[in-house]
């Protein structure tokens, strides 16, 4: 266990907590506008989008344009735990996850098969089922939607943000990660090596689906109400949107991608048409002048403090 | 018992015939060489064997167990690993995780260790590493282990792919054209590496060679592949003498 | 109600075909983008949705008839498609096909809501540019907008196959697509063809807009997103890449929507349509003309 309670590991926990303790504090004091707290929290749950996408589209090299559909599925499914049947936050929470992830296992393993343009279309006409499944289902309210009351505080939201990314994180920097990066490197070598490519591809994608599925949580027990308009393609667009720029494989990149996109879209919530042009610009821009993301697959790391720690630390991704 | 039995391995792509009744039969720690001219089928063998291709007849033994229809993964978790005529490394990852991933199928670390950090996954992690670099230093590699795979040159790339074989632990290693662009002496280099892997790792060997040299000077027994048959097989002295051969390389220089 | 069930069947056909004719038409420019230079290209419905504009333009406020504002639709989307080709596509021929693939989503993206800081979201109603006059035959009604839609898409697509087939530059489009490496070398100069062949695919995908304003008679900037979606659909179905496939693709697919429809499911007429591509996908990926390819280890 000497491993775990290294100095890098310690230092990134001593920043973690202080953030939080910072953001509390200004919520606790009411110093933190409505608002800015609406953001933050909103953050939060971009983050968890951001990386799980990450964890498909750029770490394991598959594409999926449908994690809004994962999204849905988790924020229906907690609703109905939490606001039907009153049951606990936590539960509610998990089971949308879980719900997630199963639809994650369905959707992967037939289409897993399909490589590049062909799975992205797939998954984006499984993101529209979902949510036309839920328009058509008057148990969920239909096209008006749901309501439920609000749960979610920034603690709760912050402390899922934080548990996902390190598990993800945790996922990338094992040999089950590498095992997927080596799909994303070159699928034949990767097989040939002995690594079960089709796993490894389900295996990201139900993980990345749960995630989806438990930032899509979070999002409706906080948010008051969930419609079926919120889970369209665009709102998969947003979140592909955010891994791109940070730089597609990096998890830090997804990271920094949802901070930016999110705080963009704050700025410019009042002129929505704006931001979705300025969304396509960057884009557009991005692709032709720097296709690789802000990060590109770099890690922004604390490793440079591991220097005297152990040797484990100081190995990338 | 051979270690390897190939039995009347034909593959057809439509209504070619591209590999027919193939037999051969390779015995533990061997060093066999495959050669035929361009389009002869030996890449396709090599496919078959690895599980890339199904074949359309015969079959193919391992070990004693049959290995056709098994998925590649599969077939290298048996114990047999290959290389890549045009270079297949992971080329944006660093050189030891090239290898690392070879290692992958052997972890001793489930995903719920990975995910909670339980001391399995910094065990594990750590083997991994010790074992890598340890093959990495046997391939010249080892002060080379944190550069991105791709700035390797040609000749050291062609080396970390066959040190990434190895690192599945295969009882059978395939290579294929493992000389291709290297010049006299990296080839000369490279028989030798060939032949001390084989002592070291206890290996059997198939390859497949345009360099005539090198098949001449390292195998043991030769088969010779034209139009997807097997024309000619034996020692390399009869190999060099015997008129079907040259016949199916008229035009090219035999040695 | 006095009509037999066949007659109801008949009228869902027709209107099934005219639905699908329109799906066809924006098919064709999915399939031969996607045939010439592998990209999906995302921005096609949206490109509809232009043309569907230029020709409300050019009938209200150029008081152009039917024939000229189709013309004029087209033209001016056969020149937006090749700009976008230039500026957007063309630099990363060779980058990855993920690349191309966001880039045309934000294509799509900026088309959609630059489009909508232009002529704002709005909803416009298209002039009534045909007679609502209609013919029973045996109990089936026929509009005029039908027959109309159907000759105007048959036409086209009539010259489109002869363009391909027997014209110099179809020639040159099928090199391209065949090998665009070996084409070069032929001679033929591919960027040309390529933006060719954006050309015309954003023309018959004005030409679509056009009719679809007319049939519906009201257009919006966001009315690209799911035709675009189901004509990529079509595409898939016939075989994406094979031009009689997106004809033909379309036109299954305006079927199978309008007996949805006409079981009284039209709710679930889009899931409907996302669930046969997956099937497709997963089935026969080439889609129904399609032959499987696999890669060369």
């Amino acid at each position: 266990m000497r491993n775990l309670f290294n100095r890098q590991n310690l230092v990134a926990l001593l920043g973690i907590v202080l953030l939080y303790a910072v953001i509390q504090g200004l919520i606790v004091f009411d110093i933190m506008p409505p608002f800015y707290k609406l953001t933050l929290i909103l953050i939060c749950i971009y983050i968890i989008l951001s990386t799980s996408l990450n964890l498909i589209n750029g770490i394991t090299g598959q594409f999926s344009i449908g994690h809004a559909g994962f999204m849905a599925v988790g924020a229906y499914i907690s609703a109905i735990v939490t606001a039907i049947h009153h049951g606990p936050l936590l539960l509610g929470l998990l089971a949308g996850a879980i719900a997630a992830a199963l639809a994650g296992l369905v959707v992967g393993l037939p289409t897993l098969r399909l490589n590049g343009d062909y799975l992205a279309i797939a998954t984006l006409g499984f993101g529209e089922i979902v949510r036309i499944v839920f328009l058509n289902t008057e148990y969920v309210g239909g096209a008006a939607g749901f309501t439920l009351s609000s749960k979610i505080t920034w603690t709760w939201a912050f402390v899922l943000m934080v548990l996902s990314v390190i598990l993800m994180k945790n996922f990338v920097s094992s040999t089950h990660g590498r095992a997927c990066i080596s799909i994303r490197e070159n699928e034949i070598a990767a097989e040939s090596m002995g690594v079960n490519t089709t796993k490894y591809k389900v295996i990201a994608f139900t993980m990345g689906a749960f995630f989806a599925g438990l930032a899509g949580g979070i999002y409706a027990n906080y948010m008051y109400i969930i419609q079926p308009m919120t889970f369209s393609f665009l709102k998969s667009f947003d979140i592909l949107v955010m891994v791109v720029l940070g730089g597609l494989g990096s998890m830090t990149g997804g990271i920094v991608g949802a901070i930016v996109m999110t705080l963009a879209s704050a700025l410019l919530a009042s002129v929505p048409e704006w931001r979705l042009v300025i969304t396509a610009v960057l884009l557009i821009a991005m692709m032709l002048f720097r296709p690789t993301g802000i990060l590109g697959t770099k890690e922004f790391s604390l490793s440079f403090l591991g220097k005297k720690g152990d040797k484990n630390a100081t190995s990338k991704n | 018992m051979p270690l390897l039995k190939i039995d009347n391995l034909s593959k057809s792509f439509g209504g070619l015939k591209a590999v027919s009744n193939l037999n051969i039969e390779i015995n533990e720690g061997e060093l066999i060489g495959l050669i035929g001219p361009n389009g002869a089928g030996k890449t396709t063998v090599f496919n078959l064997l690895t599980g890339v291709y199904d074949k359309t007849e015969g079959k193919i033994t391992f070990q004693d167990k049959e290995v056709s229809g098994l998925k590649p993964y599969q077939v290298t978790h048996r114990g047999m690993a290959r290389t890549f005529q045009n270079i297949r490394l992971f080329s944006d990852l660093s050189v030891i995780e090239n290898v690392k991933i070879a290692y992958h199928q052997r972890s001793s670390y489930s995903l719920a260790s990975a995910l909670l950090r339980l001391p399995k996954y910094y065990l594990g992690e750590e083997e991994m590493q010790h074992k890598a670099m340890n093959l990495l230093k046997i391939f010249n590699l080892d002060d080379k282990a944190e550069e991105t795979a791709k700035n390797l040159p040609y000749g050291e790339q062609r080396r970390l792919e066959i040190a990434r074989a190895l690192g599945t632990e295969p009882k059978l290693l395939l290579l294929d054209e493992p000389a291709a662009g290297m010049n006299p002496q990296e080839t000369h280099d490279l028989m030798n590496l060939i032949r001390w892997i084989r002592e070291e790792f206890k290996l059997t060997i198939l390859l497949i060679e345009h360099d005539m040299s090198l098949v001449m000077g390292v195998c043991e027994r030769i088969y010779v592949l034209d139009y997807g048959m097997i024309i000619a097989q034996g020692a390399p002295d009869e190999i060099k003498s015997n008129p079907k051969v040259i016949e199916a390389y008229l035009g090219e220089e035999v040695v | 109600m006095g009509s037999s069930i066949t007659q109801q069947i008949f009228q869902q056909i027709v209107n099934g075909l005219s639905l699908g004719s329109i799906y066809a038409l924006i098919a064709l420019g999915y399939t031969m983008v996607y045939g010439i230079i592998k990209l999906i290209n995302f921005a096609h419905g949206d490109i509809m949705m232009v043309g569907a504009y230029a020709g409300w333009y050019a009938i209200t406020v150029l008081h152009l008839s039917f024939l000229p504002a189709l013309l004029f639709a087209m033209v001016a989307c056969a020149l937006l498609g090749v700009v976008i080709e230039r500026i957007a596509y063309k630099p990363l021929r060779n980058a990855s096909r993920i690349a191309a693939l966001i880039t045309a989503i934000g294509v799509s993206l900026f088309l959609e809501y630059g489009g909508m800081l232009l002529v704002t979201a709005q909803v416009r109603t298209y002039p009534p540019v045909f007679p609502e006059t209609m013919y029973s035959f045996h109990g089936v009604i026929f509009k005029y907008g039908d027959i109309v839609m159907l000759l105007t898409s048959t036409i086209l697509m009539v010259l489109l196959h002869i363009t391909v087939q027997y014209t110099k530059m179809g020639k040159a489009m099928r090199a391209v697509s065949f090998d665009k490496d070996a084409a070069l070398l032929m001679g033929i100069n591919t960027n040309n063809i390529i933006s060719f062949t954006f050309a015309i695919g954003s023309a018959l995908a004005a030409a679509a807009g056009v009719l679809m304003g007319v049939y519906f008679n009201t257009i919006d900037p966001l009315m690209g997103i799911i035709p675009g979606l189901k004509a990529f659909v079509a595409a898939v179905l016939g075989g994406i890449g094979i031009i009689p496939g997106a004809m033909v693709g379309g036109l299954m697919l305006g079927l199978i929507e309008s007996i949805v429809s006409g079981l009284g499911a039209s709710t679930w007429r889009d899931a409907v349509a996302f669930l046969i591509l997956i099937l497709v996908l997963i089935v026969k990926p080439s889609g129904l003309f399609g032959k499987n390819v696999r890669e060369k280890v």
